[in-house]
């Protein structure tokens, strides 16, 4: 099979971040993902090597640094030396390993993950939706029929190629209200699964509006994960998420949720894993409040609560003069979550679930999230975009389900000489396949870069214009999430 | 005296292969719509 990935070859740069949170003194070493609290000397020491990128520093430095905080010297100089010895451990400055791209996949990238919009509506009109209270922005509300999304079912199964683990997520608009079609297709899913020996894993992503008994049980029966979305508090759910008469919808879907992880969270329950998710604006920068209020009074412990992204000028954008407030809410989060640690029935948040000592591989993190190369959006009317984030937008539009017939015999089995790629349009395809985090500028430098994995392209160029650009806001959150991780780690990494 | 405390040695994880295998869940599928976050998806190998 043809690889299409640009033979490049990476050597970024070394970054040690250093950092104080919570009165605790860390530094990260990004490169190998090494750890280490430090004292307040260690602290001072460890800056000056930062500051000549490793090397050691000339003796006057450490002189100054004595005079200056009032070290004694010889102390100076042992924390020194226990520096240069992790140095050459390699547990601090360690080099950048060099990767060859094509080493990411055994074969090119295949699609594998997709985002299927069951219908583009919804029974909410939240004022940050991204898709336009549902329409994106088209002006026209419509279903996903079920022979549409049977194929677009197909084409998943057809461009995943070998790949054996495909996820499909429910999506909208809001999915309950076609939920005729979600069972069907639900089924449809379970069936392909048993026939090509693949396993097709479930999503749904609901407001919870519509989420009835009856659809909690076959939610629980089979999908595998489910996004419930409430943003927090009543008056700031409210505020932000109103029906279509413009009442606030806290009330109805806070019962729902409630009923619904109960049965999620049962013992005999087929599947547990659950996100409940919100997004706060600069409307409730005070947002801890809302993880808290989600965890106390809801009783949810899976939180994932995101910063919204929104044109400037909307009034609850996220501006940078907002970013210290935001960046103290993550530390008192952090704390927070901390302290529920110590509980039987700790609190998970989302963006602070990191594995220090595994997680994805080093060219997952480099590949960042799959946009158009491992995951798509199929919309109502068969088109296929590179994520959610891109659908109505011409110039990224990839293909449609409906010309699968191009590819697929009347047996579902691909034409000779035929692949599923054909139905994609190759220039849309390669702009996604060849996005990788090293080819950004900003995260060069960045310790953070192996988190967020060059973070969305989408924020990127909404903000930017530019697929490769840097969106400050986002970059920053990230950044401080990452410190709350790591902070968080310092516990459980000692213990 | 000791003045650094390491909690987490260096670990980078290499697939065994030598190459990426993709079979990991992608990012947006789970709970992050708006804020993309890798390092927290679980590695298929290790499930």
């Amino acid at each position: 099979m043809e690889n299409i990935l640009s033979s490049l070859f990476y050597g970024g740069t070394f970054v040690v971040h250093v950092f104080q949170m919570k009165g605790k003194k860390i530094a990260y070493d990004s490169e190998v993902a090494s750890i280490h609290e430090l004292d307040d000397l260690a602290y001072d020491v460890l800056r000056l090597f930062v500051e000549m990128s490793g090397s050691t520093p000339p003796m006057k430095e450490f002189q100054n640094l004595a005079q200056e905080k009032a070290y004694e010297f010889s102390e100076v100089l042992a924390c020194r030396d226990e520096l240069i010895g992790l140095i050459s451990q390699g547990q601090l400055f360690a080099p950048c390993q060099p990767f060859e791209y094509q080493d990411l996949y055994p074969e090119e990238p295949a699609i594998k993950a997709m985002c299927l919009h069951i219908c583009h509506d919804c029974n909410l009109r939240c004022k940050y939706c991204f898709a336009g209270t549902g329409d994106f922005g088209t002006g026209k509300r419509s279903m996903l029929d079920l022979e549409t999304g049977k194929k677009a079912i197909d084409f998943l199964l057809a461009a995943s190629g070998n790949r054996h683990h495909l996820d499909v997520d429910f999506f909208g608009g809001e999915p309950l209200m076609n939920w005729p079609v979600v069972v069907s297709l639900t089924e449809y899913c379970e069936r392909k699964s048993r026939e090509s020996g693949k396993e097709i894993r479930l999503t749904i992503t609901t407001n919870a509006v519509m989420l009835d008994e009856d659809k909690t049980k076959f939610i629980n029966d089979h999908m595998k994960n489910c996004v419930l979305s409430i943003d927090g508090r009543p008056e700031v759910h409210d505020k932000m998420r109103p029906g279509i008469g413009g009442s606030g919808s806290y009330e109805r879907v806070f019962s729902r949720i409630k009923s619904f992880l109960l049965a999620r969270n049962a013992e005999d329950a087929k599947y547990h894993e659950h996100y409940v998710r919100g997004t706060f604006t600069r409307e409730n920068l005070d947002f801890s409040l809302d993880v808290i209020h989600l965890a106390e009074v809801l009783g949810a412990r899976q939180i994932s609560v995101e910063p919204v992204v929104a044109e400037s000028g909307s009034g609850y954008d996220i501006r940078l003069s907002d970013l210290p407030q935001i960046e103290k809410e993550y530390e008192d989060l952090a704390e927070y979550i901390s302290k529920t640690r110590e509980q039987k029935d700790p609190v998970h948040f989302f963006h602070f679930i990191m594995d220090m000592k595994g997680g994805p591989c080093v060219y997952k993190r480099l590949k960042g999230c799959g946009v158009g190369a491992e995951y798509c959006a199929v919309t109502p009317t068969g088109d296929i975009y590179p994520c959610h984030q891109f659908v109505g937008e011409e110039k990224y539009l990839m293909g449609n389900v409906h010309n699968l017939e191009q590819i697929l015999d009347e047996n579902g089995n691909m034409k000779t000489g035929k692949k599923a790629t054909d139905i994609l349009s190759p220039d849309v395809r390669k702009t996604f396949i060849d996005r990788l985090m090293p080819n950004k500028e900003a995260c060069k430098a960045c310790f953070a870069r192996y988190n967020c994995g060059g973070g969305c392209p989408a924020n990127s160029v909404h903000a930017t214009g530019d697929l490769d650009g840097m969106y400050e806001v986002g970059c920053r959150l990230a950044k401080k999430r990452m410190e709350c991780s790591i902070w968080l780690s310092l516990s459980s990494l000692s213990n | 005296m000791k003045h650094i405390k390491t909690v987490q040695t260096a670990c980078v994880k290499i697939p065994v292969s030598g190459k990426a295998c993709g079979e990991c869940q992608t990012s947006c599928q789970s709970a992050c719509k708006t804020s993309c976050t890798v390092a927290n998806q679980k590695c298929e190998s290790d499930r």
